[in-house]
């Protein structure tokens, strides 16, 4: 096992490992509980960072295990990998802490803890997966893992939502599984490349591969929320507000996002896609999934509701900017945009579960003055969703400046309209909610008020909500910095020869 | 000893005699009956892994019994299926026995009644043992009357065990399982009776060489498989197996379930695509697949109608069995190898599944004292190991990847997409997402806090009712991982294999 | 050769007969019975399958070990399902039929 292996598997088993622990701990461990999540967290995080620097000197890292001929198990680190690793290892360490302070007291946490630790692995997996039978492996994975998190609090309801859960994102796993077994009849096994399969099968098989194409957007757009695939997304939000953080802004939906990239840029590749012409396809659903989202944001009264349709809305930017495959600008928008909307999206999430544990906040209407009682937390929030807006210096800005241009660029003057109309969408279901608690007046008492302490709210449920609103601004700000989102971004799309 | 060095044969004789032995102790010594069937267990789980290192060194073993040639004598061989049946059997089996013992002394511990319970322990490992023998004497042997005992063997003692609850219910199911069986191996029997008038041997070799495509041997291997469809439970002849599997004691579920129904499909592949691969036609081996899809299908609906989780884990069986059969059509386009690895990931994943399954569900029902679905609610703080179980045994029957079902699956897909046969492919994917419906279905019960807290009246499981399901669940899940053995040892079972993979193995 | 043939008739109108009893009564008794006369009938099929006409060569000796085993299983089997029946009978003495219905209708709330 040469060192780069070592430390793929040791990337996965910093939090297998602790998942697997946590399991059999006895509920009342919670202190050995936390320490082995930080400890998992914090050891990720570091082994994610040796490896990003290993990569960006051109270090490979391959592990590869023969299954049956044709199939291989294969995880594979390039720059796209780490981006998405790195994004969600940051993200688990923070949402983790956060999970410790929001679960306080209530049941069964030794087993959300177990599948919470279980699913980052599987997260990670997705990332590193070096082809498409691996990341459909992880893919599966995901669900599972994921399910018992969303129907955590067991109520009626929540079952409810995880089988919707289950049966969307099952269905897309079998239409995904359908086509990546056609795509291995029609042209052998693909490893995720930069240039993707062999041109060569584009005569014989246009069409085939058009549809195949199709059944693996499906497949992952199922995850991405998508419109029409998007119904389980909206229902998801019953679950705990740590768990609904985890699924819009670093597992779920994100893997779905990230599906996309890797099928666009890896396993059919640039130019073959130019040749099929089926990208306007996957830029029409993702427009159409882009205003659709904002549209349905406004109707919402509940706070999370409102946020999952904007999560529908923002996260299609990802789609919108790799469909535009032509164009680098786009392209570096859409990809940065993967972990600006992780950012932005985790933050708004904290900041509502925050509201929802202390005052017993859910609905919009409820959030007159909420500013004046909370205002750490509404100040986090306010960022994000001057983030999602996209009003500088916020990193919500660059990803659309960087759209935008792409758009221009192209000549594709509508890109821009739908940045526009979107953005102002954005405006219209943010701005209330900001005028209404910080200038609204409080007419009700607090539906419950939970908690009366020294800060406004536990320690541990303010402080991931600050870093990350914090991270919102400063990413932006030091966007063309050595290191920054948006630069690693660029290595990615100068590794593509885009 | 001259006689016994790592290439004699003669070692194929250990997985049949030594069950057979331990059976007749077990019957004589009522006291330490647990301890024989143990030893017994591991000693047939050391024997086959002997058989398999003899196989993957030596390759096809074959073993005269009592040193007579055929056609006159008996022969017992090993090859790459064989051995990894015998495989498949013996590691299910160990769990089996374990499981069983801490199922038996936990109803020992409840004072109602526990007379019978001793009894039927008393009973149980006898039997036990004697299936095993049965079974592994089925995968082994190579004449085809010698076949017929087998199953005969097997079938009386999977009928006894079925039947050793005593209630009426399982009274009645275990007699209609062995009519069913009777009548199987009647037909089986009537089918070995044209066989031998029209070639006058019953070794399978020679069979295979001496059969031609006459009417006789067409009409033999129509009864043959009839008989062995019907012990197999194919749709539509499937109607007496879930009230045999569901009604009967936990252990005994899981060896009907996982082993018994495997014994006689592994027959009837045997026979179509070896001994009688000339005279099968397209449109048989069509209408196999077309009753394996029924199966896939009809099994799965009725599996999801079930109220109560044992009869759940039965009809599901009955599902699977169907993916055996969906092979069959894929025949001409995959080749003998890539059929055998199919059936045998199938086989071998459903096999460690369904025991993980039913052992959970014979838990749950033992430690609540109903299986009824709707009312299992909060088993998952009680028992949280046998849920896990559950949850890892249904993701591999749902064939999702690493498990060895997903293999199987693949395989199963990328032949029918690859001879444009799509409609299988659509079937298999229909299937796998039935059964996510029909093992959610069960799983977010589990997960349903109940309200207020649960008497907390029962008698903790023992581990070994806990542990041996989820080790068998896990190497069901994780069976697609080590996937390249199974293959490696298919491939050094039989030279024709070698040859579809040339090259040398992955 | 003719003789061969008619035993064999024979032995497939009984197996025949059998398996349409089998199928069609309900009683355990019957049951029982008609498994046998099958067996019967696949019996005969295997002992006319070694006639031999005097004087044409020995007799093929491999059927009769087949059918002495044929009827050792029998044997056992019947007395198995004999047993089963026999307990059946005790548990409740109302027959098959009867007991199907009243298993299905038991089938929801467990045994």
């Amino acid at each position: 096992m040469n060192p780069g292996q070592f430390l793929l598997t040791a990337i996965l088993l910093s939090s297998f490992i602790p998942g697997i622990i946590i399991f059999s701990l006895p509920e009342e461990q919670h202190r050995l509980r936390t320490i082995l999540n930080l400890c998992g967290s914090i050891i990720k995080i570091s082994l994610v960072l040796v490896m990003d620097a290993a990569i960006y000197y051109g270090y490979i890292f391959e592990i590869r295990i023969p299954l049956i001929p044709g199939v291989d198990f294969l995880l594979n680190a390039d720059p796209l990998s780490a981006l998405f690793a790195t994004l969600s290892s940051v993200l688990w360490l923070l949402t983790t802490v956060y999970a410790v302070g929001y679960l306080e007291g209530s049941p069964n946490r030794s087993h959300f803890f177990g599948y919470f630790s279980l699913c980052v692995t599987v997260t990670i997996g997705i990332a590193l997966a070096g082809n498409l039978v691996t990341f459909l492996l992880f893919y599966e994975m995901l669900t599972l893992t994921t399910y018992p998190l969303v129907i955590h609090r067991g109520t009626e309801k929540s079952l409810r939502a995880g089988r919707n859960y289950l049966i969307y994102a099952f269905s897309g796993g079998a239409v995904f599984l359908f086509g990546v077994v056609w795509l291995q009849a029609v042209v052998g096994p693909v490893d995720f490349s930069a240039t993707g399969f062999s041109p060569s099968y584009l005569d014989s098989h246009g069409t085939v591969l058009i549809l195949i194409f199709a059944l693996l957007i499906i497949g992952v757009g199922v995850k991405a929320a998508l419109v029409p695939l998007h119904g389980w997304l909206p229902q998801a939000m019953v679950a705990p507000a740590p768990v609904s953080a985890l699924l819009h802004a670093v597992a779920v939906v994100k893997a779905g996002a990230f599906g996309i990239v890797r099928i666009v840029l890896d396993v059919y590749g640039a130019q073959n896609l130019l040749l099929l012409g089926c990208l306007p396809l996957l830029t029409a659903v993702a427009s159409i999934t882009i205003l659709y989202g904002s549209v349905r944001a406004l109707q919402q009264d509940n706070l999370k509701r409102r946020l999952a349709f904007s999560t529908i809305s923002q996260v299609s930017y990802i789609a919108l900017g790799v469909s535009l495959i032509d164009q680098p600008l786009a392209v570096i928008g859409g990809l940065v945009h993967l972990v600006h909307q992780g950012l932005m999206k985790i933050t708004l999430f904290f900041c509502a579960g925050n509201l929802a544990e202390t005052l017993g906040i859910h609905r919009i209407s409820e959030m007159h003055g909420v500013a004046r009682r909370m205002p750490l937390t509404m100040t986090a929030f306010t960022i994000g969703a001057l983030g999602m807006i996209g009003i500088p210096p916020t990193v919500g800005f660059i990803s659309k400046w960087y759209l935008g241009l792409g758009g221009l660029a192209g000549g594709n003057w509508w890109v821009l309209a739908i940045l526009v109309v979107s953005s102002f969408l954005n405006a219209l279901y943010f701005l209330p909610i900001l005028s209404r608690a910080w200038f609204g007046k409080q007419e009700r008492p607090w539906p419950e008020e939970l908690y009366i302490g020294r800060f406004e709210t536990r320690l541990m449920l303010l402080v991931p909500p600050l870093v990350t609103a914090f991270t919102v601004m400063a990413a932006g700000l030091v966007a063309n910095a050595q290191i920054s989102p948006l630069t690693w971004v660029r290595f990615i799309v100068r590794e593509y020869g885009l | 000893m001259i006689f016994f060095t790592t290439e004699t044969p003669a070692w194929i004789v250990a997985p049949v005699v030594l069950p057979l032995i331990a059976g007749l102790f077990c019957f004589l010594f009522s006291h330490r009956t647990f301890s024989i069937a143990l030893i017994a267990a591991l000693l047939n789980f050391l024997a086959v892994c002997f058989l398999t290192r003899q196989l993957i060194l030596f390759g096809p073993m074959h073993c005269h019994m009592g040193g007579w040639q055929p056609p006159l004598g008996i022969t017992l061989r090993t090859d790459g299926p064989a051995v990894l049946m015998l495989l498949m059997t013996a590691v299910t089996g160990l769990g089996i026995t374990l499981y069983a013992r801490g199922y038996f002394s936990h109803r020992m511990v409840t004072p109602v009644r526990s007379d019978r319970h001793r009894q039927q322990q008393r009973y149980f490992w006898p039997l036990w043992m004697l299936l095993l023998a049965g079974l592994n004497g089925l995968f082994l042997s190579n004449d085809i009357f010698n076949l017929y005992v087998t199953l005969e063997i097997v079938g009386i003692s999977a009928a006894s065990l079925a039947a050793l609850s005593g209630k009426p219910a399982s009274l009645l199911a275990s007699f209609r399982y062995l009519l069913v069986s009777l009548l199987g191996s009647l037909t089986y029997l009537l089918g070995v009776v044209f066989l031998y008038r029209s070639c006058g041997v019953l070794d399978l070799d020679l069979v295979q060489n001496l059969a031609g495509d006459g009417v006789e041997v067409r009409a033999a291997l129509a009864l043959l498989s009839v008989g062995l469809m019907l012990k197999t439970a194919l749709v539509p002849l499937h109607f007496w197996l879930p009230p045999a599997h569901a009604n009967a004691l936990a252990p005994i579920s899981v060896i009907l379930s996982a082993l018994v129904v495997k014994g006689s499909f592994y027959l009837l592949f045997r026979f179509w695509f070896e001994v009688f691969a000339s005279i099968v036609t397209s449109s048989a081996l069509n209408f196999m697949g077309t009753l394996g899809a029924i199966a896939i299908l009809w099994g799965a609906i009725q599996a999801i109608r079930q109220h109560r989780l044992k009869l759940m884990v039965a009809y599901s069986t009955i599902s699977q069995l169907g993916y055996l059969f969906i092979a069959f059509p894929l025949a001409r386009v995959a080749g003998n190898a890539q059929l055998w690895s199919i059936v045998i990931f199938m086989a071998l994943a459903h096999a460690f599944a369904k025991s993980a399954m039913f052992m959970a569900a014979g838990s749950v029902y033992l430690h609540l004292g109903h299986d009824r679905i709707k009312d299992i609610s909060g088993v998952r703080s009680s028992l949280p190991i046998t849920v896990f179980a559950y949850g890892i045994a249904g993701v591999s029957l749902m064939g999702l990847p690493p498990s060895g079902a997903f293999i199987a699956k693949w395989m199963l897909l990328s032949s029918s997409l690859a001879s444009a046969q799509w409609w299988w492919a659509l079937v298999v994917m229909s299937g796998s997402l039935l059964a996510m419906i029909y093992v959610f279905r069960v799983m977010s019960r589990f997960f349903v806090i109940p309200a207020g807290l649960p008497p907390d009246t029962t008698e903790p499981l023992s581990p070994l009712m806990e542990w041996p399901s989820l080790v068998l669940a896990l190497i069901s899940l994780f069976l697609g991982l080590l996937a390249p053995w199974p293959l490696l040892i298919l491939a050094e079972g039989s030279t024709s294999l070698a040859q579809v993979f040339p090259g040398g193995m992955p | 050769m003719i003789t061969t043939l008619l035993y064999s008739l024979t032995g497939m109108v009984l197996f025949g007969m059998g398996l349409f009893t089998l199928i069609v009564h309900s009683h355990p008794l019957r049951k029982i019975l008609a498994v046998n006369v099958m067996a019967t009938g696949v019996f005969l099929i295997l002992v006319a399958t070694a006639y031999i006409p005097f004087g044409k060569g020995a007799i093929d000796p491999v059927p009769h070990a087949m059918v002495l085993t044929g009827i050792v299983v029998s044997v056992s089997v019947t007395a198995l399902a004999l047993i089963l029946a026999c307990r059946l009978q005790e548990t409740s003495n109302l027959d098959l039929r009867a007991k199907t219905k009243q298993s299905s209708n038991t089938k929801e709330s467990g045994t």
